[in-house]
């Protein structure tokens, strides 16, 4: 019996050794199951002698035992060669990789726009925007600068009718020759304190060049509240460069005049490199313009500042000519 | 404006101009004075290597028809010989010598060069070339009895001088002059302003009268007219033709040039007549319509009623007032006798009649600006005294005549200004005695001690005229750089509003489909909305740059089609681009209807590909509209378009454009667009999604196909499917749509895939029998059958 034992499991692992990974399942019935060799063994353990019975029976379990290991195993082997295979024929080289969809590109000027967003609103600053055909009165005449202002000529304004044949600036409807007008229509819109900066796009009549656009972007600042100083325009001016331009650049103001502000400056930041950069206008609210938003000027006060988002955009990114931005050639666009 | 170093000194002084830490001190006071420098040039600097030589002959070469050989000494005894292009000197001038290895201010270096084989040891120079002054048409001539082999400036008796260009504001009239920056620059330095001492005595004579009948004294505050006689017609002195030459005036004779010299010392603009032209008598007056003027530069002109004109005694015109003086009354070399003119004109008019004309002149930009009206005075005399300098005999009578007008401005001008206000502004710690120390160098007097105190304001400072403008002066004295800084403390955190949020969200999410941002020029020609094809009124810019750029767009689809079409040009098809801007139709009010819009463009591709895009623009603002396909917007395809319902709004148009269209923008492909506005969409913003659980039972799928006429919207069938499977539904998707044979003619096969779901137990048989049959009973309802 012990021998009939010996040969069946000699045959049995023979066949495992040399089974593939499909006839695995079918040679687990043929070697374990009810019709096996080993099956057939088994039911003739009842024949044998007590101490036969359980030294075959003994034997038997072990074999039984270990062809269900062989098998096991023999599986297992064939699971990871059919892995390998399989991964051996899926060799890829990652970097024949096709484009997928390519994704779009915003604006340089939107970017820029952006950017300065969000270094004011780190500031405390809310976003307020405004039309950008405006009226006389919210363009000129609410920001101090009355009919017949000398500093009118200094705008190049583009005046707008329903009718061409209209007379120029007749019916005091113009293109908005900066963010200003925004002021006022906040002052007028929300009791202080006020701390907005409005972004926009302003127009003049220049004639485009490399550095000069008739549509350009400007943004501008306008804080009102009790007990507002110069310093504190000095101090907005300063974290608004460290901020936005980074440690190492600081700013300065100078003297400078614009009717809507009084005293009026000049900000220029310095550049790491001890070089100046003149960048806008600012100063403190003039108390006509207060008036005009609405407010009283002895128990108000403000700063407003202004400066140009393409010229921001056009540094940044050592773009020669201004005008490139505006072409909308995408070899330009997908660049940034 | 440009003033010069060394004229500001006579005031001073402030710097030796051959010190360029000094120089650079003055021009950082200005700029911190708000006087800001645009650039500073030295002049009258000698350019090493160029030396005296006298001409000893000049010999034309026969194969050298456009150069000459000229033979020099330059002191050292030996003859050189250079070539010349230029002819205007002869044997004895003293000329400058640029000698080998000089580099000249253009950056080039004088070398050994022949012509025809035979060297030059050198170059002659014009004043150009020596970046000495503008004449470039000849060698330079220098005095005959200068020293050989020195150089050249020095023989001409220069020094060193700087120019100061600076970048005046509107409102510091008083700084057109050299007087008033010095003035402003002493202030700041604390020293005091001096008395400059070049000029001559003159005597004072009898009276003689000259007649003035100021008619328009509105516009015209002040004439005065003082005759000066003993007057010798001749050149200026050097040094004063220098400092014109170096602020860009032309020296012209002593007694034009006395009267620029003044202008630009006081900032008082005047005008010397040949008095016996004058005919002894001024009359001030508009002129009358289309009367004729030649002014001084040769150029007839014709005037309006709001012109100001200078008219002698018989009323002929004699000059533009405070423009310009008349051709006719010109100085000449015969004249003896001057009326001398030192006059106030009322600035806007000056500016409208300057700008009328075209005509902008030294004088005209002090008018404009605004003039000291007590400056004749000294206006007057500072003209005699630098006349005087070239007419010995000079006499100025008694008699001169001084009329006012209306229009000219209070002379005692007092400002009550409370320190607390000057602290609140500036955030300073002032008291009233600080102030004089301040203010007083400026001209502005204080006086007073108490928490108010009054300020006496100099005709000089117009532009000072309320409380404000004198802590502007103060902040100005104090230095801006020691104001101190502070940050306010805001009364909200910083934020965008929802619908700025939203429109970052959307930018980003086109972005995402792989569309760019693109800017067009919202000015288009006056056929662009037509040509579009859309219809409806627009504004107009009523003074244009170029008629092309002439309207407001009503639609930001033109501009697209034109990168598009830029685009296909560069080899550049299927562009994606988006724009997000405003359009500007006309409205009921003052104002145009303007509002922001989203425009896409999408070339290339269809109709199709472009609702995809607004699927996801609208699934990812949780916004949505219906696409209506009974309307079909102008300028888009008329078979493949549709308008944005949002309930009864039109809020957009969807589809591709028209091919008609396409074809007058040059843009080849077909173009898929969308264009929407966008205020209604960012506004509404959806409240947060509330949560479903997601089921834990199997679910399971049921394909449905059905015929459906082709001038009934897929979409329609969907919502009715959707209705019909009810609550198990999970999704219901269109995934094929088939035309051709086993499908009826002028319909088609469309193929959904119903997803259903329990949320409790297995889906059965029981389900999908049910489903089917009201998906079939739904789908009839719109004249779909289920395809066999």
């Amino acid at each position: 019996m012990i021998d009939e034992i010996q040969r069946a499991r000699d045959a049995a692992m023979a066949a495992i050794a040399s089974s593939d990974d499909a006839s695995l399942d079918r040679l687990n019935g043929e070697l374990l199951g009810k019709k096996s060799a080993l099956a057939s063994l088994k039911a003739g353990l009842g024949r044998l002698d007590p101490d036969g019975r359980r030294t075959a029976g003994q034997a038997l379990n072990e074999v039984m035992g270990e062809i269900a290991a062989a098998i096991d195993d023999r599986r297992a082997q064939a699971a990871t060669a059919a892995l390998a295979a399989r991964v051996a024929a899926e060799q890829f080289d990652l970097t024949e990789a096709r484009p997928l969809q390519p994704r779009g590109h915003l604006h340089l000027v939107t970017q820029a726009w952006e950017r300065l967003e969000d270094v004011f609103i780190g500031l405390g600053f809310t976003v307020a925007e405004g039309p950008e055909v405006e009226t006389d009165w919210y363009n000129f005449e609410a920001l101090n600068m009355g009919e017949g202002h000398p500093a009118r000529g200094e705008f190049d304004t583009l005046f707008v009718g329903r009718d061409p044949s209209e007379q120029v600036g007749a019916s005091g409807t113009l293109l908005r020759t900066h963010t200003s007008p925004v002021q006022i229509r906040a002052m007028l819109a929300q009791e202080p304190p006020i701390h907005i900066v409005a972004p926009g796009r302003v127009f003049r009549r220049d004639t485009p060049d490399a550095t000069h656009m008739p549509v350009f972007h400007q943004i501008e600042g306008l804080v009102v509240d009790r007990g507002i100083t110069m310093a504190d325009l000095a101090g907005t001016i300063e974290a608004f460069t460290r901020a936005f331009f980074g440690e190492g650049f600081t700013s300065r103001l100078r003297p400078s005049y614009f009717p809507f502000t009084e005293p009026s400056a000049e900000f220029d930041i310095r550049r790491p490199d001890g070089s100046w950069l003149e960048l806008g206008g600012c100063g403190m609210v003039h108390p006509e313009v207060l008036r005009a938003g609405g407010l009283d000027p002895e128990e108000w006060g403000g700063f407003a500042f202004g400066f140009g988002i393409d010229r921001m955009a056009v540094m940044r990114h050592a773009v020669a000519d201004i005008r490139d931005m505006y072409v909308n050639d995408i070899r330009f666009i997908e660049q940034f | 404006m440009k003033v010069l170093l060394s004229w500001l000194n006579d005031f001073g002084p402030f710097a030796d101009p051959e010190n360029a830490e000094e120089v650079a001190r003055v021009a950082d006071d200005l700029t911190s004075l708000g006087l800001a420098v645009e650039s500073v040039d030295v002049v009258g600097d000698a350019v090493e290597g160029v030396v005296t030589a006298r001409v000893m002959r000049v010999e034309q070469h026969p194969d050298a028809a456009k150069v000459r050989r000229v033979w020099v000494d330059a002191g050292d005894g030996t003859e050189r010989h250079v070539w010349c292009g230029a002819s205007n000197m002869s044997p004895g001038d003293v000329v400058p010598l640029a000698t080998l290895g000089t580099t000249m201010p253009d950056g080039r270096t004088i070398e050994r060069r022949g012509i025809l084989g035979i060297d030059s040891e050198g170059m002659l120079c014009s004043a150009v070339e020596l970046g000495a002054g503008t004449d470039g048409g000849g060698i330079m001539l220098l005095p005959g009895d200068s020293p050989l082999g020195v150089s050249y400036v020095q023989a001409l008796g220069q020094s060193r001088d700087v120019v100061f260009d600076l970048d005046l504001t509107r409102n510091r009239a008083d700084c057109w002059s050299v007087r008033g920056v010095a003035r402003d620059l002493a202030a700041h330095r604390s020293q005091p302003l001096a008395q400059p001492g070049r000029g001559a005595t003159f005597a004072a004579g009898d009276e003689r009268s000259v007649v003035v009948d100021l008619v328009d004294g509105d516009r015209c505050g002040r004439f005065t007219a003082t005759v000066v006689s003993g007057v010798v017609v001749g050149p200026s002195p050097d040094w004063i033709a220098r400092r014109l030459t170096a602020l860009g005036m032309r020296p012209i004779n002593n007694v034009v040039d006395a009267s620029n010299y003044v202008m630009l010392e006081l900032g008082q603009p005047n005008h010397a007549y040949d008095a016996d032209a004058v005919g002894g008598g001024f009359r001030i007056r508009r002129a009358r319509p289309d009367e004729r003027i030649v002014t001084l530069d040769g150029v007839e002109r014709s005037c309006t009623d709001d012109d100001l004109l200078i008219c002698d005694g018989d009323d002929t015109p004699v000059g533009l007032g405070g423009v310009m003086g008349g051709a006719n009354s010109e100085i000449d070399d015969n004249t003896t006798v001057v009326a001398l003119e030192v006059a106030w004109f009322e600035s806007l008019g000056i500016m409208r009649t300057a700008g009328r004309h075209g005509l902008r002149s030294e004088a005209s930009a002090r008018y404009e600006r605004g003039v000291d009206h007590e400056l004749a005075d000294a206006a007057i005399h500072r003209f005699a005294e630098i006349l005087a300098v070239t007419c010995p005999e000079l006499v100025v009578h008694s008699g001169r005549a001084d009329v006012r007008g209306a229009g000219l401005p209070a002379s005692d001008t007092s400002l009550e200004v409370r320190v607390a206000k000057i602290n609140q502004v500036l955030g300073t710690s002032l008291v009233a005695s600080d102030l004089p120390a301040l203010l007083d160098g400026l001209g502005l007097v204080v006086s007073g001690t108490g928490e108010t105190v009054s300020v006496a304001v100099p005709s000089w400072r117009p532009d000072v005229r309320a409380e404000i403008d004198v802590v502007e002066e103060v902040a100005r004295r104090y230095g801006y750089d020691r104001l101190g800084r502070s940050v306010p403390r805001a009364a909200v955190h910083g934020h965008l509003s929802p619908s700025q949020r939203r429109r970052r969200e959307l930018r980003r999410l086109l972005v995402g489909l792989g569309i760019s941002e693109a800017m067009p020029n919202p000015f288009v020609a006056p056929d662009t909305m037509q040509q579009a094809g859309i219809d409806g009124p627009t504004m107009h810019i009523l003074n244009p740059l170029v008629a092309e750029e002439s309207v407001l767009r009503t639609s930001l689809r033109p501009g697209l089609l034109n990168a598009v079409a830029h685009n296909e040009h560069h080899r550049r098809d299927g562009v994606a681009l988006f724009e997000i801007g405003h359009v500007y139709p006309p409205g009921d009010g003052e104002l145009p209807d303007e509002y922001e819009a989203l425009c896409v463009v999408l070339a290339g591709r269809d109709a199709h590909a472009v609702v995809g895009v607004w699927r996801e623009i609208a699934a990812g603002l949780g916004v949505g509209a219906m696409i209506d396909q009974s309307s079909r917007p102008s300028g888009l395809h008329p078979t493949r378009s549709a308008v944005l319902r949002a309930g009864r709004d039109v809020i957009g148009v969807i589809g591709e454009i028209a091919p008609d269209v396409a074809e007058r923008f040059d843009v080849a492909e077909r173009v898929g667009v969308l264009e929407v506005r966008l205020d209604g969409l960012l506004a509404r913003e959806p409240g947060p999604t509330a949560h479903r659980p997601v089921s834990r039972m199997p679910s399971s799928d049921l394909d449905l196909a059905f015929v459906l006429a082709d001038d009934v919207p897929a979409d329609r069938l969907e919502r009715a499917l959707r209705q019909g499977v009810g609550e198990l539904l999970v999704s219901c998707e269109l995934f094929d749509v088939y035309r051709g044979p086993g499908v009826v003619e002028g319909s088609r096969s469309l193929a959904f895939r119903v997803r259903l779901q329990h949320r409790e137990r297995n889906i059965t048989d029981a389900d999908i029998a049910g489903v089917r049959e009201r998906c079939e009973q739904a789908a009839a309802k719109c004249g779909a059958a289920l395809r066999g």
